[in-house]
């Protein structure tokens, strides 16, 4: 297993009492599957995704990432975590706008100390992944919302992590790009062996994914069986 | 690009683009540095060559501590004896105590004439004084158009110019050496020791830096002019940390999104501050060379003072203070919640 979620709950402070956003949540995600995570606003999808991505520290349980606790570990300890395991597709693409596309990519080498010669290497072969070979010299303002979203993607994946959490990656997106964003995570989480978790409140795109989970009030279900995105059971390849 | 200048380049990856990217607003403070360095530059030139026209004839003395009458520490109203001076020379851990009678006159040669300031003193301390003979500085002799053989008339007395050497000014006038004759008394006494000695009763010595302050125009321009440039210094100080506090809270959204992918604090902050240093040192080693171009032009109508002194020292100093104010404007990276970086709003 490669992104281990064991009992966990996390709650947020709401007056005087306590809201609970994550409730007693256990999830296990191997490498090369992708899980889908729906819910409604305010279900905890972003919470989940956030103990997921060590950015918060839950109340209890604990959140295994390729076999290391993040439990009790300094924030530095944590953002080295992060930069070497997990990859983060974000809902915004949050591109920072004097990069490139390839230095989007390029800049996760920097924060890692890797050599800027194998960066560049590395930043095209993703954006060639991602159908991008062609725009590597762009900015962000001069790229589509959806190609934005494929370079948010291929560097998440820069840095060779084993989870990649992916964020609402569809809202932005009109119904063919967003069906085309969601067929390409879960084509590279089977390349790239990522244990990848993708959530959404969105259920057109998850005949794709390898297993859906629903989330309800914190609380993780088996989806309903007219849900079920592949009677068949596992990825459409 | 050889290694080594390649991975420090990347170590400000995002600042170095960032820079490119946001040329204009970059350019804008840029261009504040340098005229605030360029006002640094100048004034510190200028400080120095006014001060050099009150005190030169004095820190050009050969010697390390002067000694006042204990009344007045004042060059213009302390008298010493003759008494004392001896009693000087013979105190242990003195090797030189010579008299230095300081007055303001007027002289003449031919038809051109000038203030000046007379330094009466034995040829102890200047060789070419005597009886009938005088060594004038070289400001003097500029002014009164006088070489080394000329006469010129001082307090109604014509002397023989023995020498021309030395830039010699006290309080604003070029100065004019002559012997000090019969006196008995003088303004000071000049200083030569080696360790600690006790002052002679009816004296008092400070350092010869010291003493500077006893030159009442020395004290209050400098006074206000290093004030101006104090104030300069802590202006660029809070302008650059006015920017980059600016500047920080407006990419502090690219900066949780960096935080959430893994970068460090200590690597964000290496990128800011490398960038402010960037800025800081291109836009003051432009505004210094601006101050020392202007400085060349106007020396010869100006007090203005060109060495490394007057311009590499400001220079230094606006770029460590600019970086503290910097530091602290980026300080904020540490607080920033990568938090903020998932979800949509931001
Ligand atoms: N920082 C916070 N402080 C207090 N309550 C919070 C905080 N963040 C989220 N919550 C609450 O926790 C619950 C779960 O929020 P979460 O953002 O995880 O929902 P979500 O499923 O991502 O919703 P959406 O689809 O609207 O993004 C909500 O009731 C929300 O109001
Ligand atoms: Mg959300």
């Amino acid at each position: 297993m490669s992104l281990t979620l064991t009992d966990v709950t996390l709650t947020y402070p709401d007056g005087d009492s306590r809201l609970t956003a994550l409730d007693h949540v256990t999830l296990d995600v191997p490498r090369g599957t992708t899980t889908a995570v729906i819910g409604p606003s305010g279900s905890g999808k972003s919470s989940l995704l956030a103990v997921a991505a060590t950015l918060v520290a839950p109340d209890s349980g604990t959140v295994t990432i390729d076999g290391t606790p993040a439990s009790g570990l300094s924030r530095g300890r944590l953002a080295e975590l992060r930069r070497h395991r997990i990859g983060i597709v974000f809902q915004q693409p949050n591109l920072l706008p004097a990069l490139t596309a390839a230095e989007q990519l390029q800049v996760m080498a920097h924060v890692t100390g890797r050599k800027p010669a194998d960066a560049r290497r590395k930043a095209l072969e993703l954006l060639d992944a991602v159908g991008l070979a062609d725009h590597a010299r762009r900015r962000p303002h001069q790229l589509s919302g959806g190609q934005r979203q494929r370079v948010n993607i291929a560097r998440a994946l820069m840095n060779d992590p084993t989870v990649l959490l992916v964020d609402e990656p569809t809202s932005a997106l009109d119904h063919d790009r967003g069906a085309a964003v969601v067929g390409l995570i879960t084509r590279l989480t089977h390349q790239q062996a990522t244990a990848t978790v993708l959530v959404t409140h969105d259920r057109s795109h998850l005949t794709a994914v390898d297993d859906v989970v629903t989330i309800r009030d914190g609380r993780l279900h088996e989806p309903d069986p007219v849900l079920e995105p592949n009677p068949r059971g596992g990825a459409e390849e | 690009m050889d290694a080594s200048l390649h991975e420090r380049l990347n170590t400000v990856f995002v600042a170095l683009r960032d820079l490119r990217f946001a040329k204009g607003r970059f350019a804008l403070m840029g261009v504040v540095i340098v005229l605030i360095t360029l006002l640094v530059g100048l004034l510190s030139g200028l400080t120095a060559g006014l001060g050099r026209q009150n005190v030169s004839a004095i820190t050009d003395l050969p010697v390390d501590r002067i000694a006042f009458s204990d009344q007045h520490l004042s060059y213009s109203d302390s008298t010493v004896t003759q008494e004392q001076w001896r009693r000087w020379a013979a105190t242990p851990g003195v090797s030189l105590a010579e008299p230095v009678a300081i007055s303001t006159t007027k002289a003449t040669a031919g038809s051109r004439s000038a203030a000046v300031s007379i330094f009466a003193v034995s040829p102890a301390l200047v060789p070419e004084v005597g009886d009938g003979s005088v060594t004038m500085s070289v400001p003097a002799a500029e002014e009164l158009g006088v070489r080394t053989g000329d006469t010129v008339t001082l307090a109604g007395r014509d002397l023989t110019v023995a020498a021309v050497r030395g830039d010699a000014w006290f309080s604003h006038t070029p100065v004019v050496w002559t012997s000090l004759g019969d006196r008995t008394t003088a303004t000071v006494i000049a200083l030569r020791t080696t360790g600690d000695v006790v002052d002679v009763p009816g004296t008092r010595t400070t350092t010869k830096d010291g003493s500077l302050d006893a030159i009442g125009s020395y004290r209050s321009e400098n006074g206000s002019l290093q004030l101006m440039r104090g104030f300069l210094f802590v202006i660029s100080a809070l302008v650059i940390g006015a920017f980059f506090t600016v500047w920080t809270i407006q990419r502090s959204g690219d900066i949780a999104v960096l935080k959430a992918l893994g970068a460090s604090t200590a690597t964000l902050l290496r990128d800011a501050l490398g960038q402010a240093l960037v800025l800081l040192t291109t836009g003051t080693l432009i505004g210094t060379a601006l101050a020392a171009a202007v400085g060349l032009l106007v020396r010869g109508t100006v007090p203005f003072l060109l060495d490394p002194a007057t311009v590499l020292v400001p220079a230094a100093t606006t770029i460590l203070l600019g970086a503290v104010g910097a530091a602290l404007a980026v300080r904020r990276i540490v607080t920033v919640d990568p938090l903020t970086a998932l979800g949509s709003a931001r």
